[in-house]
């Protein structure tokens, strides 16, 4: 079948198997590779994208679905050279070890923290509860995101 | 060591993160070669079954297959070599049977390899698996190793009658030790299980297996936490090719906690057959495959009895243990529960008669080998569990308990190391301090006060302590030799100057998490006074580090940044002869600091950028001295490194439902010097978490057929964010005294310290209610806390 999306601000058109996830898609077919498969159910968040401005785990999602719709993907997320402030804050509070989680927690925060964006840090620790990490025991993640989240504030003031 | 611009303990920011935030990290399952095929494997349904008919017929015809390896093709390859041996009591081997690549005759647990498939795509490989047809004949299963050595169990292999793969015994004489006992004033006695875990890295194993026929040789990608390891076993012992024509690359790893420390039939399976068909050939687990084909950790069985004087002094502990080992051993499967284990039973105890006694098991389980912490954590949670029991038995306070116990503080160099009952010589301790100081953070008699009056009101609240020590920084080669190990296990570490100043750095050391870019790099801008970003830290790839034994026992920093430190001294040891020259001194004359070589006493210096130009366009240099500056040292330890700390858990037992909320959890961690006291707290933080896991959430769970019923994230619980609270962290800081960085080592201290902090604390939670119960299944799940709560029914 053949899908129409835009990636990043980049439009592709292609044709794919109807049964091609869109996380394969868009690691395999555009090379997008900061996207993570880690458990193919959900559960664990590595591949959170955006679909149309939402998270979405893109491995619970075929290619085809997301025709005409707009992705964003960790790849797209700092503008050229300029992080994002949950990128900044990510590094600034030793929020990743591995990395491997690191791409679907930062995009599950970008969108979280867009409707909510006054959240404790307990808010933050049950907003967090799709995304699983096993390397910071996550207290350093939660620091990241408030902090993060102040500056978003600022900016968007 | 000598130090210079201030860089050691100073919480730099991590060099690595800035691919990992923008999705520039390069993962195994990242990389595309050209003309890459991809691998899917066909697994037993079953436990235990004859394998009685492959047909791979018409899987064959499928579009895009490639090529069907089934067990009788490789039946000629070695199966995956063992790393450690562990002999019976009386002498005899431990019983090793074969790990083949793929089954042919019997599959000894589910998902055991029957085939692989090779196709154009992983759709099509998937595809394949599907359509060919395996015909078992199921055999009866034995999961548990209580069961397994039961006369009549059935046999996993033929091989190791009673499924025993060894029996092991350490410490002093069996009768001292019952004497001990027998005249104790008390004696506590606790029946425990050490339930099996299951890793979960969150990158799933991945492999691509490459030939280049033109030079005859191999490459294999892999999230591996040790490639020299992985290429010496799979060359020499497994495939029986020539080192030299293998290199592995480990590249960007997605977290290991052990599960990645040994050594595959993936692997070999992938390196072997990418020259049969002279493409890539890639495989990426599922994670339903990673639940089972991943080496699971801990599961004993144990009985432990600890006697007592009439002042609370210990006089001895017994310990019986089961272990099982699953299916097959593991790289390191038989170290973990005999020297990872029996040798921290002295805890930091002056315990003065310890007898342990381990039986290793087959059963028809995923094999189980090294996870985070990997026998200390048993042995922790053995002796901690004793103490807090101890105490609430004999109406004594807990942390009062320990500070009677506590072996009294040394520090290794005016004061001898600790000799234990268990083999190994303590390096230096301050035990008290750590206890004291969590104490301190916790407000331990406000505590006291508040559960007194929770109590009063109807809630349960417990404290639970855990003073651990763990013996890390594996290993040094003769002891490690003496223990079974069948390689040494020391580490590798080259500085090469360029000759612009610029420095790069090969290491043995494998960082998959751990921040060795940062770390390693800080060591090397304080030897060299020169800017961190001059520095770059390689690991990882076989062919650019000349030798390493990787990453895990929390070796990096300890073996692997000493390896880089010895080399940092050739560097300056070098440069001073190049410097006395250039300056016309005496080399004695010369001091190195701040990044500059000075004549003593005067204002005459030259630069490390100057020396190592210098180095490389010798045109007026030393007679006699080769040029370049380049140095690569194998550094073994003298000893292992003893980290320890106290931790303290708080929480609330709901009455109702027996939920448990973790309120506080509070440590105190010793590992020596601190490189980089942000990356340390990352690293408690994280092993924290994994040893709350195992108290409250997670568990293999085997059915009776040997199904594990939890292999998926469903099913099997990690913790979540919401699920722990905030640390409060702190350090003690004891130097090790035989290492140049006085480090201890920080990796596996949260994983060992935790657990048994948490279920003390659920068990001192049901005591403040009059619940004298003595154990609680891990994990402590509500039902079962709520069933401990219940009274006994008749």
């Amino acid at each position: 079948m053949e899908i129409h999306v835009k990636v990043n601000g980049v439009e592709y058109h292609h044709e794919v198997e109807p049964r091609l996830l869109l996380v394969h898609y868009l690691r395999d077919v555009l090379r997008l590779t900061g996207t993570h498969l880690g458990c193919e159910t959900s559960v664990c968040g590595a591949c959170t994208i955006h679909v149309d401005g939402k998270a979405a785990k893109s491995c619970n999602m075929l290619a085809v679905q997301a025709d005409g719709c707009e992705i964003l993907t960790i790849e797209g997320l700092a503008k050229k050279d300029e992080l994002h402030p949950l990128q900044e804050a990510f590094k600034e509070n030793h929020g990743l070890q591995c990395g491997f989680c690191t791409p679907g927690m930062i995009m599950a925060a970008a969108d979280f923290l867009q409707d909510m964006p006054n959240l404790s840090e307990e808010d933050i620790q049950h907003a967090l509860k799709g995304n699983l990490c096993r390397c910071t025991g996550y207290h350093n993640i939660v620091k990241a995101i408030m902090q993060a989240a102040e500056k978003m504030k600022e900016v968007t003031v | 060591m000598s130090s210079s611009n201030g860089m050691i303990g100073q919480a730099v920011k991590r060099v690595e993160d800035k691919r990992f935030i923008t999705g520039k990290g390069r993962f195994t399952d990242d990389i595309v070669l050209a003309g890459q095929t991809y691998a899917a494997f066909v697994r037993s349904p079953y436990a235990h079954a004859k394998i009685l008919t492959v047909d791979i017929e018409a899987a064959k015809e499928l579009p895009g297959v490639i090529k069907i390896v089934t067990g009788a093709d490789v039946a000629h390859i070695n199966g995956v070599p063992v790393g450690w041996q562990v002999n019976f009591k009386n002498g005899d081997t431990m019983k090793e049977p074969k790990h083949p690549l793929l089954l042919a005759d019997k599959v000894r647990q589910v998902g055991d390899p029957v085939a692989m498939v090779i196709a154009e795509t992983r759709e099509q490989a998937v595809d394949a698996v599907e359509a060919i047809q395996v015909g078992y004949e199921e055999l009866t299963a034995v999961v548990n190793a209580a069961e397994a050595i039961k006369p009549g169990a059935p046999l996993v292999h033929q091989e190791a009658p009673n499924n025993i793969c060894f029996d092991w015994e350490l410490g002093n004489p069996k009768e001292e030790v019952e004497e001990a006992i027998s005249g104790a004033a008390h004696v506590t006695t606790l029946e425990l299980v050490n339930q099996r875990m299951i890793p979960n890295a969150i990158e799933p194993r991945s492999y691509i297996g490459s030939y280049d026929a033109a030079n005859e040789k191999y490459t294999l990608y892999t999230s591996t936490q040790n490639p020299h390891l992985i290429r010496l076993l799979m060359s020499a012992f497994v495939l029986g090719v020539p080192e030299h024509k293998v290199r592995v690359i480990g590249p960007d790893v997605g977290g290991g906690f052990g599960s990645k420390i040994f050594h595959y039939t993936e692997e070999a399976l992938l390196t072997w057959a990418s020259k049969e068909i002279g493409r890539p050939i890639k495989w990426t687990a599922e994670r339903h495959e990673s639940f089972i084909m991943d080496a699971h950790g801990r599961d004993h069985i144990t009985k432990a009895e600890m006697g007592f004087d009439e002042d609370g002094k210990i006089v001895g502990l017994r310990v019986k243990t089961l272990a099982n080992l699953g299916a097959y051993l593991s790289t390191f499967s038989p170290c973990v529960p005999t020297y990872l284990y029996g040798t921290l039973l002295q805890g930091l105890y002056t315990t003065p008669k310890i007898n342990v006694d381990v039986t290793g098991v087959f059963t028809t389980t995923s094999p189980v080998d090294a996870y985070r912490g990997a026998g200390r954590p048993e042995a922790t949670y053995l002796i901690e569990r004793l103490m807090d029991l101890a105490a609430l038995e004999m109406g004594r306070d807990p942390a009062a308990l320990r500070f009677n116990n506590f072996i009294p503080p040394f520090d290794g160099v005016d004061q001898p190391g600790y000799q234990t009952q268990v083999a190994l010589q303590y390096d230096s301790g301050n035990y008290e301090g750590v206890l004291t100081k969590g104490m301190e953070m916790l407000g331990y008699t406000q505590f006291r006060e508040k559960q007194k009056e929770a109590s009063q009101n109807g809630k349960l609240l417990g404290v639970g302590f855990s003073t651990y020590i763990e013996a890390c920084g594996l290993a040094p080669s003769s002891i490690a030799g003496a223990l079974g190990a069948r390689a040494g296990l020391y580490e590798v570490g080259q500085v090469r100057v360029q000759p612009t100043g610029k420095v790069s750095v090969f290491t043995g050391s494998h960082s998959h998490g751990q921040g060795h870019e940062t770390t390693f790099a800080q060591i090397v801008s304080n030897q060299l006074g020169i800017p961190m970003e001059d520095i770059e830290i390689n690991h990882g790839d076989s062919d650019s580090v000349a030798f390493g034994m990787g990453t895990y026992g929390s070796r990096s920093l300890a073996v692997g940044g000493s390896a880089i430190v010895k080399s940092l001294d050739k560097i300056i040891e070098k440069g001073k002869k190049i410097a006395a020259h250039k300056l016309e001194a005496n080399e004695d004359d010369i001091d190195f600091a701040h990044g500059n070589f000075t004549v003593k006493g005067t204002d005459k210096s030259v630069t490390f950028g100057d020396i190592a130009l210098t180095a490389y366009v010798p045109h007026d240099y030393p007679t006699g001295l080769e040029p370049g500056l380049d140095f690569s040292s194998f550094y073994d330890p003298a000893n292992f490194t003893y980290p320890f700390g106290c931790h303290i858990a708080v929480v609330e037992v709901d009455k109702e439902t027996g939920g448990v909320k973790l309120k506080r959890f509070i440590s105190v961690d010793d590992v020596g010097n601190i490189i980089n006291p942000m990356i340390v707290e990352g690293q408690i933080h994280g092993g924290i978490v994994q040893g709350i896991g195992q108290a409250l959430f997670e568990g293999a769970a085997y059915d009776e057929n040997g199904q594990l019923t939890n292999g998926s994230y469903m099913d099997y619980c990690l913790p979540r964010a919401d699920d722990v609270p905030l640390f409060e962290t702190a350090n003690q800081v004891t130097p090790c005294p035989h290492n140049p960085l006085g480090v201890k080592g920080a990796g596996e201290a949260g994983t060992i310290g935790a657990t048994p902090a948490v279920v003390n604390a659920v068990i001192d939670a049901l005591w403040s209610g009059g619940h004298k119960v003595k154990d609680i299944l891990m994990p402590l799940t509500s039902e079962r806390v709520w069933r401990a709560m219940q009274p006994p029914v008749n």
